[in-house]
Formats: structure tokens, sequence, C-alpha cells
């Protein structure tokens, strides 16, 4: 696993690391990929649940770093697409009685038409402006999902259940691993897709209107295009995110998808530093257990337990994960040296 | 006819908070050139505040003053505290610290007054205004003390030297700084005078919607689309989208089918990236040209 080369720009202290960087290395990359194969083997049920949550809501953490992080628009809506890919996979799934395995690129190419539509009006906002509009279509979603004329489908304020798929071919294992095994595989191969569409000439494309627009249109750059590219993208890949926690969940409801999960998927992109893929991960790990470790301190003030471990985070390491691994690389080569 | 300039002057009546949060939400803008996501929480809590001197005996016009001077130091003091250090970090990482600071006074009101639904009372009184069946003597109040307020700022902003100051420092932060101005003061004083704005909206509000601790998200919402409507480079434009806002959500909840309490606040957005869409810097906000 690798990831993108030098995205921050503001950061002194991050300037100084050499590109090479902020690759996971092959060697780490395998280390992760064997951690994650091998732990569900010796995890009870619930855990691999909430590996397989790990998974997805890292997915959807990782579509918004592609947009916020490479092409700097800034989304607060990203509950809305993973609510269309629930959806979608839900409705196909149960209505129609298609293979969960085919529902989850339809999910993705349906999201991928949101995105790019939604992308088209959003073009002339940036900054604040986006991120409001933005947020009023997160916070539009469970509304409209609760709208009479889709309650045929959409099972309305009671949401529909999805059953849980078994093992394919006799496979000899739990629907829990199964499930984890599934996701782990199509989280891969996004992952690798992610990262070699941001070093192909769309991704420089993308990082070139993020650095500075009026630059990017000079040299050539179809601006609107690779903007409204990087929304659909995004949101396909969140749709994808959605699809697999509808089957993970096994239920898809209206008020799952509201503005909380919106600032969820914000806080791990941050957390797990913007800009950096493999950091999806440790941002997901945030904001799934640190709600829990925040709960398990005080009862009544988890919020602000949680709140107080969130501005510990912020200052600490203000560029999130990302910092410490580079500190980390430092740190490993200075040993080297010696 | 009736029914129409009902909701036309209901909508006023609202409009007046919500032009009072998009003030408070312009007065940090401008200062710190980031939206606080926490505003809504801060007014919340000032409002408990005020709610808990009045269960102790204090009448309302001292509570009020009181709960003002507790809301505008205790803006200052999470400016000096929690926001001074992160002025240099990277505008999503000053994001995520609202959400924090959201979360922490959330949580904590909801534990000191628990999250049950509580009366406010109201200083005006809810008779009809002046005998008309169009108006409570509330809202008017509402209305009356949102004007009051505006004309203050005004003056505070136009002819004290202070105010001179802090739009300087808001303005042109280095060129400030040269003349003398103390820029870091500034800003804790916008936030300060922010928190004390946002304090007087929540206790306006709080008859409305009753006192709890989640009160507010709805109105922080319609004031940071009133303020983004307006432009967030303007404080006029603030107020004028604070009440546009009130009088549309009124008239689109009332005449248009199907729409009612549920989905006003998707309605009132729409109308708001439809605006933005033809003009991205807001009704009243200036628009500003980069350079390479």
């Amino acid at each position: 696993m690798s990831a993108v080369e030098d995205v921050v720009t503001e950061a002194p202290a991050v300037e100084a690391v050499p590109k090479r960087a902020m690759t996971l290395g092959t060697g780490t990359s395998f280390v992760v990929l064997l951690l994650l194969l091998i732990v569900p083997l010796f995890a009870k049920n619930f855990v691999i649940f909430q590996l397989t949550q790990l998974l997805y809501l890292g997915l959807a953490v990782l579509a918004l770093n592609i947009l916020t992080g490479s092409s700097g628009q800034f989304s607060l809506g990203q509950s809305a697409f993973y609510a269309v890919g629930a959806y979608v996979t839900a409705v196909m799934m149960e209505q129609f009685n298609i293979n969960y395995v085919l529902c989850l690129p339809v999910a993705g190419v349906v999201c991928f038409g949101f995105g790019f539509l939604f992308g088209q009006p959003a073009l002339r906002l940036s900054g604040v402006y986006l991120a409001l509009a933005t947020f009023a279509l997160a916070t539009a979603m469970p509304q409209l999902l609760k709208l009479n004329f889709l309650e045929h489908w959409t099972g309305g304020v009671q949401g529909l259940v999805v059953t849980k798929p078994d093992a394919p071919f006799g496979l000899p294992m739990g629907q829990d691993m199964w499930l984890y095994y599934f996701t782990l595989v199509v989280v891969l191969a996004i992952y690798i897709f992610s990262v070699n569409l941001l070093r192909s000439r769309s991704g420089r494309a993308f990082m070139a209107i993020r650095d500075n627009e009026i630059a990017a249109s000079a040299m050539g750059i179809n601006v609107a295009l690779y903007k409204t590219l990087a929304f659909g993208v995004s949101a396909a890949i969140t749709g994808v995110a959605g699809g697999l926690s509808a089957i993970a969940v096994q239920f898809v409801a209206p008020d799952s998808f509201t503005i909380t999960l919106a600032i969820q998927l914000f806080l791990g992109m941050v957390v797990g530093g913007v800009g950096w893929l493999p950091g999806s991960i440790v941002g997901a790990a945030f904001i799934i257990f640190v709600p829990n470790i925040a709960e398990g301190i005080s009862k009544g003030l988890s919020g602000a337990v949680f709140g107080v471990l969130l501005f510990l985070v912020i200052y600490l390491v203000p560029h999130g994960a990302r910092q410490i691994a580079i500190l980390g690389q430092q740190l490993a080569g200075k040993l080297r040296k010696n | 006819m009736e029914l129409f300039t009902n909701q036309v002057l209901a909508g006023i009546a609202t409009g007046a908070i919500y032009a009072c949060m998009a003030l408070a939400v312009v007065m940090i803008y401008q200062a710190i050139d980031h939206l606080n996501f926490a505003q809504g929480e801060m007014a919340m809590f000032s409002t408990f505040v005020s709610w808990q001197l009045m269960q102790w005996g204090v009448p309302y016009w001292v509570a009020f003053v009181l709960t003002l001077v507790f809301a505008f130091i205790g803006g200052i003091a999470i400016e000096r505290i929690l926001f001074k250090p992160l002025a240099k970090a990277p505008i999503l990482t000053n994001v995520a610290g609202f959400i924090a600071l959201f979360s922490i006074i959330n949580s904590s009101a909801g534990l000191i007054w628990d999250f049950t639904i509580k009366q406010y009372p109201t200083p005006f009184g809810s008779a009809p205004f002046l005998g008309s069946q169009l108006i409570s003597t509330h809202q008017a109040g509402m209305i009356g003390v949102t004007v009051l307020l505006l004309i203050g700022l005004f003056f505070f902003f136009q002819f004290t030297r202070i105010g001179l100051a802090m739009r300087a420092a808001a303005a042109l932060p280095e060129s400030a700084r040269l003349v003398g101005i103390n820029t870091s003061w500034m800003i804790a004083l916008g936030w300060g005078m922010a928190s004390a704005i946002g304090a007087i909206a929540g206790m306006l509000i709080a008859p409305v919607v009753f006192l709890e601790p989640n009160m507010m998200v709805g109105v922080l919402l319609y004031g940071f689309a009133a303020a983004v409507l307006g432009g967030l480079t303007s404080p006029f434009g603030a107020v004028v989208g604070g009440f546009l806002m009130g009088i549309f959500e009124n008239l689109a909840g009332t005449y248009i089918p199907g729409v009612g309490n549920e989905l006003k606040l998707p309605i009132a957005l729409a109308l708001i990236i439809s605006v933005l869409v033809v003009k991205p810097a807001g009704l009243f906000g200036r628009h500003i040209v980069k350079r390479v």
C-alpha cells in the first residue's frame, strides 16, 4: 500500500520531509495487510463486526479525503451520498432480489451520477459557501427519504431490513467473517484504485486545482470538469461504503444518515490527516472507538470527554495521524544512520 | 389576506432571532475567517445560565444583564484558552475544534440541567400586541430588542474608537498592527461580543422553542443560512438575510403544499443554494478577486 505523495503545503513542519516519506512502504503495507487478514480468525463475532465497520467507514473517509485532500473542495454532505448508496443497495437486494455483489457497483454508479450533478451548481461555490451547500444536502436527505411517493420502496420512516448474505461455495465460515473478508477485498480494490487515480493525470489535475485554481486553468486544466469529476468519484466511493454498511448493519432507515454521520466522516478525515489516504482507517478508528472510550470514562459526560479528546488530538498533532507517521519515519531514519 | 400578513409578521419576528444569530456568526467570521459551529451551543448555555439565575429568584432584567456579562467573559475566555493556540493551524483543524467545543458544551449542559424541556419566561407577556390579532407582544418585543441591538452595534462600529479598531483589525490585520492596534485582543473582543449577541438571541427565542440543550441547533442553521444569504462579509447583509429567512420559511411552510414543518429547513436551504449559484458572495457580500 502506498499513499499520495507530498500533499500538505501549509505545514512548515511537514514541508522539510522528503516526498518519499509519505508512502507507507512495502514492508509496512504487508504487515498491515497480514494483520487485517489474520486478526478476524481469532476474534469474537462482535469484534469482527466492528472491524467490518472500521473498513467501510474508513472507505467513506477515504472518499472525503479524495474530495477535500486532493481537489480542495470541502464537503459536509457526504452522509447524503452514503445514504443513497445504502438505499440503492438495500432496495435492490430486498425488493428486487438482486445479488449483493451486483448491488454495490450499481450503488457506486448511481452515486457517481448524483455527485457529478451536485458538483455542477457547487462549481461556483468555494470554502464556507460550498460547506453550507453540502450541509443543506445532508440535512435534506433524511427528510427526502421519508417522502410518501418513495415509501413503496424505501419503507418510509420504518426503513428496510436487509438479509445478511451467507458465505458462498460452501466456505466454512460464519456470515460475519465472510462479510468482513468481502468488505476487505472491496476496500482494498478501491484503495489501490484511489492511490493510482491520484498519481495519474487526473489526480495531478485535482491537486493543481487545490493548490491554485487560477494557475491550474492557465495551464490548460479543465477546472470545471475535474472539480465535478472529483465530486463524482468521491460520491461513488461513498456510495459503495454506504452499500457495504447497509449489508453489514442489515438495516437502513432515514435517521441513520443525518448530518451527524457527515460530521463524523469529516472528523475522521481531520484526525487521519487531510490528503493522506492510509490515515483514513486511523480516522475511522477514532470515530468508532473514541466515543466508546469517552462513554467508558463518564456516561453522562461522554460528549464532553469526546470533545476534550478531540481537542487533545488537534493540539498535539494538528495534521493528524499523518504527522505521527512522518515523525516515526524520521526517527527510524535517524536510528538507521547511527 | 389576513393569513398572509399574519405569516409575514410572524416571519419577521422569528427573522429577528435569525438576524441576531447571523450577526453573531458574521462577527466571528470577520474576526477570524471561520464559521463558529459552536455559536448556538454557546448561546444555549448562556440562556440556561439566565434561567438558573431566575430560578434563584433574580428578576428577569437583572438576570438578562448578568447573563450578557457572563456570555461576554465566557466568549473571551474560550478564544484565549482554546482557539488562540489554533490561530495558525489549518482551517479544517479549526472546524474540528468548533465541533469539539459543540460537543463539550452540549454534553455539559445536558449533565447540569438534563434534557427535559423547560418553560422560559417572557418579559413582554404573550397577549396580542396593541389589540391586533396579528402578532403577540413577545414577538413585537423580539423585533424591538433586535432593532435596538442593531442600532447600538451600528453606533459602536461607526462612532467609537474601539469599534473602529475592531473594523481595522478585521479588514487589514497587518496594517492595523502597524498603527498600534492590538489585533489579538480585538479578536477576543469579537468573540466576546458575538457570544453576548448569541445570548440575546437565545434568551429571546427560548420562550418560543422552549429551553433544552438542543434548542439552538435549528436556529443556528438558519443563522448560518441567513449570514451566507446576506453575505458573510456584511453585517447589514446578515440582518437582512435573517429577516428574509424568517419570512420565506413561514410562507413556504404555509403556501407550498406538502412542505409543512418537516421540509421547511431543506426548502429554505435550497433557496440559499439557488441564490449562491447566482450570486456566489451572497446578496450584499463583497466579491473578492484573487491574484495568482
